[in-house]
């Protein structure tokens, strides 16, 4: 059963100002924005919370002093009063406008993406991020340097995606067909989670990965080399492994018998696959070359034919060739 | 005690399934809504838990919790928590909220409010209902053939390709958003024209005038959801290119559409609550509502408001900046005619002589949850901090606040208020308050963990979630089970006083100057021979209490007969 | 309203239809004229709702013709405009016979109001038939939303004319995108679709209005027939003319959008 202290235990760490997880409301403020974005929650919060405990201070106090059994007839009391409305409207609407203009203000920075920032491209394909920089790298797990504005450029394969770093601060949807953007200056060193936040089906809630943030600029142009060429040293079939993770095809294959969204990788090789259209075959090299490039020629039964050629992905013939290797490797057990 | 109740009454006047499947009686008709809704209510309820249950820790998977869903053998966890908040929402406002307080409560109340034998087109009124039923068929279709799993906006394209039961969805919407509109329609002519002499635009109850407000936004923005659930369909079944952006179309337009009717519905939601709310804290604290004018013109004006705040839902949806700072500013100017309500209900407890009964509870309860829910709108209005809370839990609590806390708190506390008038009977007033405040302590408990977890980062629409979220979620499980055990007995204390001995209502338990209870409990078939003569809505020295009635009578009534007392009239004969 | 029924205190059990209510009034009505009045309020407001639901589409159409101006201008070159014509031409004539015959209901020219009703008819199944011919030729050419399979503009299975038929309206499209890079064509060419996807999509569901319409007509043709219309009873026929001009007013404005903006 579950265990009531420790989910007390949690409340307390949690409240502890300032800690590396973050304050008592907040993500850890890593970003240019998160100090402002912060100070204006706050801003409102406490108007808000003001505004909200003398309403409730008032109604409490109300009935209390005129319940039934205290004030057993009502009073006489003026009906309206203009001078009331008018200081209960203007009040709460200087409030609104300052709130308004405050995120405006915050918001211009939001967009304005200051020049000479690093371009990162982000693409988002269900259910998986890929992120590509300027020297033809490519990575799923976002790495960006410290101290440095960073500008990145969004699109998406399929359906709606959205990125979001809590810690930043810093959301802005995928769109298919089009590119947007958002921009950000990563102030603290570590690792922070990046979310999906736009709903895209079936593993929208596994659609997350992490953003590093390199301390400094070589730290981030050593990591940036390596990722070049990750298939470096490797054999094929390690490769193949490496490449089943890096372009996604874990998200809808398992490499270990379980049928999910699509069929196992394990065991495919040499078994006889039978198809929608009520035809079959055995399955070998030239059959799955084929079914990454053209997934929709042969679905598989009792499969949607969801895949989209290469799995999304901007597949070399290398990496295909790794993969071929790969899942042949994968034999049944 | 003197039995007020008469023989013959809307009730027992007809008996049969045909005479209430068939009937143009609009008592009939709002009380088959209520009854309708209620049930799908506990439906999406049961959905709701459901969702609670997955989320109560990480890791769960909820396989062996959805034996009730047929096919959840063929759907991994994710695939299933998916459908499940996706059928949640969409049940919870397509066939419960919408049609809530317009359908069953206005149905019901407003015509004899009005001194009216009925709505001005019976016909059309049964025909709404009829059209709800199909709707909901529509729905339980979608339900039991392959689901539905595309969250309640419908967001194309993933709503395009999908393979689950969206062209039913769909269609159950589009029907259901027709019935809406009849109902308004209905509603708004009623007003118009089955007011009885002498009451004034200004001597309407203020429920009145916030179903008429209500009514403008069903007519003028329900048909657009229709078209843009329409567009939606025949994409899917032709590919005609509007949305789907393989074929170059502009999914984004789509969000547009779609929010055009959707933010003025959450009005539709919240704005015949506050007339119940109006209603309840005047009659209850005795007292004129203060402001009246202002409560009135208020509701108008956040029905027109309404209208062009859409684009707030879409700040980082790729819309243009401009688009998105001009939709944030004015996002506020419906901030401040729902502040001017908040405020004139609290001058109307003023120097009052309150009661705390049962619908009173319920009033004072949706003050606190909607200035809750309506506080934590200018969060999400604000630009720079939206950014940050779009689409995370943050904003789900802030509409459950809105929706479930003012709107179905005080929908159920309309049905409290409303209940001897419908069913002739009293409840058990120590029952109905235990209901009501469980429900309200675990609700609180449900929804403000929420906004915690999402200033914290947690995404909505997350099946699962990191170690660092299991706090607020497990807590918020914990309310949602609260919460459903407080439902549960409220509904316990409705339905048992129909049970076993009845105790016999007064036509007029509350000492309410309003028609609907100046005929008697249960009202006749129809209602009143004429229009009885109003003043007022609130001169609440017009009755008083009697004790052999436990319940109010005229001062001064117009034949002696209690049956037949028309209060109003006191003042003017 | 209370002066209506004064003369009738207490009588309990009458269900509103006491030998002081007129025939044609509703037990929950006081009057002729508020009974008349609600009618012709509701029926405004239902024509609000339509406006508004057409509204949705127009948005729609608005906004791809805005990023597609040119494409949008070129596809109207495929639209017939001498049918177009003849169909605004046609739908006018029937707003007009329809508006005589609410004249003729309150006059009570019951053969007049008849024979009116029917050319309002006629009118608009001549409407449907043109349509009708319009629709085929397309259906025929391939001129269909991107996403069916015989559709010119499908990305995946673009269909062609079997070989030796002679298409002048293909002919003219490979004419015409010619000297197009090989990415821009297939750009122009979902383009096009969408134009024919929205243009069906705009027409057909007027077409729904006036097959709706031809409907309630019918039904009004019939009731002429018993004789129920005169004076004091035709709320109905105010109301369905009301309807027929909406429906004639959304081809005033569809007409121009789609056929007449190369
Ligand atoms: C009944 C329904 C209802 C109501 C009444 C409201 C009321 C408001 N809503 Fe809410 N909203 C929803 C239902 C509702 N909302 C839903 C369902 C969604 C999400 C849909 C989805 O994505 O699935 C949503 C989402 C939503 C968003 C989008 C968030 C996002 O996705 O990023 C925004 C942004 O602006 C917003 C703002 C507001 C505002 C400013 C109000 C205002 O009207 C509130 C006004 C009220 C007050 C201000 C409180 C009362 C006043 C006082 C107590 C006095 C003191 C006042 C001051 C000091 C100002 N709402
Ligand atoms: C009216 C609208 C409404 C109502 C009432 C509720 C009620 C509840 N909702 Fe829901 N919810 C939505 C509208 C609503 N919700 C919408 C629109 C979404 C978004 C969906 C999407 O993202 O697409 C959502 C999403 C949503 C989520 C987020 C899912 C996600 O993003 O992953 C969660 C999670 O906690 C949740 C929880 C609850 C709970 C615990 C209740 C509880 O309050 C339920 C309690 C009710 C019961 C337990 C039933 C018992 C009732 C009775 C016994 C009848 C009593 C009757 C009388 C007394 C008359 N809801
Ligand atoms: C969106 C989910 C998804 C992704 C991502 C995906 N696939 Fe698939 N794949 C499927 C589905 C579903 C099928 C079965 C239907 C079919 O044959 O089209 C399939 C079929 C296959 C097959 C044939 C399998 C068999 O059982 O015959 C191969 C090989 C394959 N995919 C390889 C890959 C590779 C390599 C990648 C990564 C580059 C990948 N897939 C990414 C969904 C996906
Ligand atoms: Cu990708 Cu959610
Ligand atoms: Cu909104």
């Amino acid at each position: 059963m579950i265990n009531l202290v420790p989910h007390l235990l949690a409340f307390q760490q949690s409240s502890s100002e300032q800690t590396p997880e973050g304050s008592l409301f907040f993500p850890p403020k890593a970003s240019n924005f998160a100090a402002e974005s912060d100070w204006l929650y706050n801003f409102i919060f406490w108007v808000s919370t003001i505004a909200f405990a003398l309403t409730i201070i008032a109604t409490v106090y109300f009935v209390l002093r005129y319940r039934k059994s205290v004030a057993p007839e009502p009073q006489p009391s003026p009906t309206h009063s203009t001078k009331l409305e008018v200081i209960w409207s203007v009040i709460p609407s200087i409030f609104l406008v300052i709130m308004f203009w405050k995120g405006f203000e915050l918001f211009v920075d939001y967009r304005k993406v200051p020049a000479g920032a690093y371009q990162i491209q982000a693409s988002g394909v269900k259910w998986k991020w890929t992120f590509r920089y300027p020297t033809g790298a490519e990575s799923d797990v976002l790495h960006v340097p410290m101290g440095e504005p960073v500008e990145i450029l969004i699109t998406s394969k399929d359906v709606l995606h959205s990125v979001f770093i809590p810690a930043f601060r810093v959301k802005q949807d995928a769109v298919p067909g089009r590119y947007t953007k958002l921009w950000f200056e990563a102030t603290m060193p570590g690792t922070f989670p990046l979310y999906c936040t736009e709903y895209c089906g079936k593993d929208h809630s596994a659609m997350n990965t992490t953003t590093v943030v390199h301390e400094t600029r070589g730290e981030f142009e050593e990591w940036l080399k390596g990722a070049l060429n990750p298939y470096e040293g490797m054999t094929p079939v390690q490769s193949g492994e490496l490449a089943y993770t890096r372009r996604g095809c874990n998200a809808c294959h398992s490499n270990d018998g379980s049928a999910n969204t699509a069929p196992s990788f394990q065991g495919l090789m040499g078994a006889t696959r039978e198809f929608e259209d009520g035809t079959s075959l055995v399955a070998d090299e030239n059959y799955i070359l084929e079914s990454i490039t053209n997934p929709k020629a042969k679905v598989v039964k009792g499969f949607q034919p969801v895949m989209l050629p290469n799995g999304g992905q901007d597949l070399s013939d290398e990496e295909r060739d790794f993969l071929v290797a790969y899942i042949n490797s994968l034999q049944a057990n | 005690m003197t039995n007020t109740t008469p023989d013959v009454h809307y009730l027992n006047c007809d008996k049969g399934f045909k005479s209430w499947f068939w009937t143009l009686d609009h008592k009939r008709l709002g009380l088959m809504y209520m009854w309708s809704v209620i049930a799908a209510f506990i439906l999406g309820g049961i959905f709701a838990l459901l969702v609670r249950m997955e989320l109560m820790q990480p890791n769960m998977g909820i396989e062996e919790n959805a034996a009730l869903y047929g096919w959840s053998k063929e759907l991994g966890p994710a695939n299933l928590y998916n459908h499940f908040f996706t059928l949640h929402g969409a049940i919870m406002v397509f066939l419960v909220i919408i049609p809530g307080i317009p359908a069953a409560l206005g149905n019901f109340a407003l015509p004899m409010m009005l001194g009216a034998k009925d709505v001005a087109y019976p016909k059309l009124n049964r025909f709404s209902y009829h059209l709800w039923l199909s709707g909901a068929i529509f729905f339980v279709l979608a339900l039991v053939t392959k689901g539905l799993d595309t969250g309640w906006t419908f967001y194309a394209p993933y709503s395009l390709e999908t393979d689950t039961a969206v062209v039913f969805a769909t269609t159950g919407a589009f029907i259901l958003g027709f019935s809406s509109i009849f109902t308004g329609l209905n509603m708004l002519v009623t007003i118009h024209k089955l007011r009885p002499d002498g009451m004034t635009w200004f001597k309407m109850p203020l429920f009145l005038w916030a179903i008429y407000a209500t009514a403008i936004i069903q007519i003028l923005a329900t048909p657009v959801i229709g078209i843009a659930l329409l567009m939606l369909t025949i994409e899917r079944v032709l590919g005609v290119g509007i949305f789907d952006p393989t074929l170059g179309g502009d999914p984004v337009l789509f969000e547009h559409i779609f929010w055009f009717y959707s933010h003025p519905a959450v009005y539709v939601m919240v704005l015949p609550a506050m007339g119940v709310v109006s209603e309840l804290l005047a009659n209850f604290s005795r007292k004129p509502i203060f402001g009246y004018r202002s409560i009135a013109f208020s509701s108008v004006a956040i029905a027109i408001f309404s209208f062009i705040v859409w684009g707030h839902h879409m700040f980082v949806s790729g819309q243009s900046d401009l688009v998105n700072v001009v939709f944030s500013a004015l996002t506020f100017s419906v901030a401040v005619p729902s502040a001017i309500k908040v405020f004139n209900w609290i001058a109307t407890l003023y120097k009052g002589s309150i009661s705390l009964d049962t619908p009173m509870w319920y009033a004072l309860s949706v003050i606190w949850l909607f200035g809750i829910g309506g506080l934590t709108g200018l969060w999400l209005g604000t630009l720079g901090t939206d950014i940050h809370l779009h689409d995370t839990y943050f904003v789900v609590a802030h509409f459950h606040f809105v929706m479930v806390g003012s709107a179905i708190f005080a929908f159920i506390g309309g049905v409290f208020y409303w209940w001897p008038k419908m069913y002739g009977v009293m409840y058990n007033e120590t029952v109905a308050k235990t209901g009501t405040a469980i429900a309200f302590i675990g609700f609180n408990l449900t929804f403000l963990p929420q906004f915690v977890a999402g200033s914290k980062g947690m995404p909505r629409r997350y099946f699962d979630y990191a170690e660092e979220f299991a706090s607020y979620n497990f807590w918020s499980s914990i309310g949602a089970m609260t919460l459903g055990v407080g439902l549960v007995i409220a509904l316990y204390a409705l339905l048992k006083s129909l049970m076993g001995e009845r105790k016999a209502a007064p036509a007029n338990p509350w000492g309410a100057v309003t028609l609907d209870w100046q005929c008697t409990s249960p009202p006749p078939p129809h209602n009143f021979d004429h229009a009885p003569p109003v003043d007022g809505p609130y001169d609440h020295e017009l009755v008083r209490w009697n004790e052999d009635l436990q319940g109010y009578e005229p001062v001064d009534p117009v034949d002696g007969d209690p049956n037949l007392a028309r209060m109003g009239s006191a003042k003017l004969a | 309203m209370t002066t209506a029924s004064a003369d009738a205190p207490g009588h309990d059990d009458d269900h509103g239809h006491g030998h002081d209510h007129p025939k044609h009034l509703a037990h929950h009505f006081d009057t002729l004229e508020q009974q008349f009045g609600s009618s012709k309020l509701g029926m405004w407001a239902f024509l609000l709702t339509e406006v508004l639901f057409f509204s949705g589409l127009f948005v729609a159409y608005a906004t791809l013709r805005a990023n597609n101006s040119e494409v949008f201008s070129y596809a109207s070159s495929f639209l017939d405009t001498k049918w177009g014509a003849i169909n605004t031409v046609v739908l006018l004539i029937s707003s007009f016979t329809a508006a005589m015959s609410v004249r003729n209901a309150q006059l009570g020219e019951t053969s007049k109001l008849k024979r009116n009703l029917i050319i309002t008819l006629i009118c608009a199944g001549g409407f449907m038939g043109i349509k009708y011919v319009e629709y085929s030729h397309k259906w025929h050419a391939g001129l269909l939303p991107p996403g069916l399979e015989n559709s010119m503009f499908n990305p995946e299975t673009p269909w062609i004319p079997e070989a030796g038929h002679h298409d002048t309206d293909y002919l003219n499209l490979q004419r015409d995108t010619m000297d197009m890079a090989p990415a821009e064509r297939v750009h122009f060419m979902t383009t096009l679709g969408r134009f024919f996807g929205v243009y069906f999509f705009l027409t057909g569901l007027h077409g729904v209005h006036v097959l709706i319409g031809m409907g309630v007509i019918s039904w009004l043709i019939l009731r002429t027939s018993r004789g129920e219309f005169g004076p004091d009873n035709f709320t109905a026929v105010d109301l369905v003319a009301l309807y027929w001009h909406l429906v004639d007013l959304v081809w005033i404005f569809l007409f121009p959008l789609l056929y007449l903006i190369a």
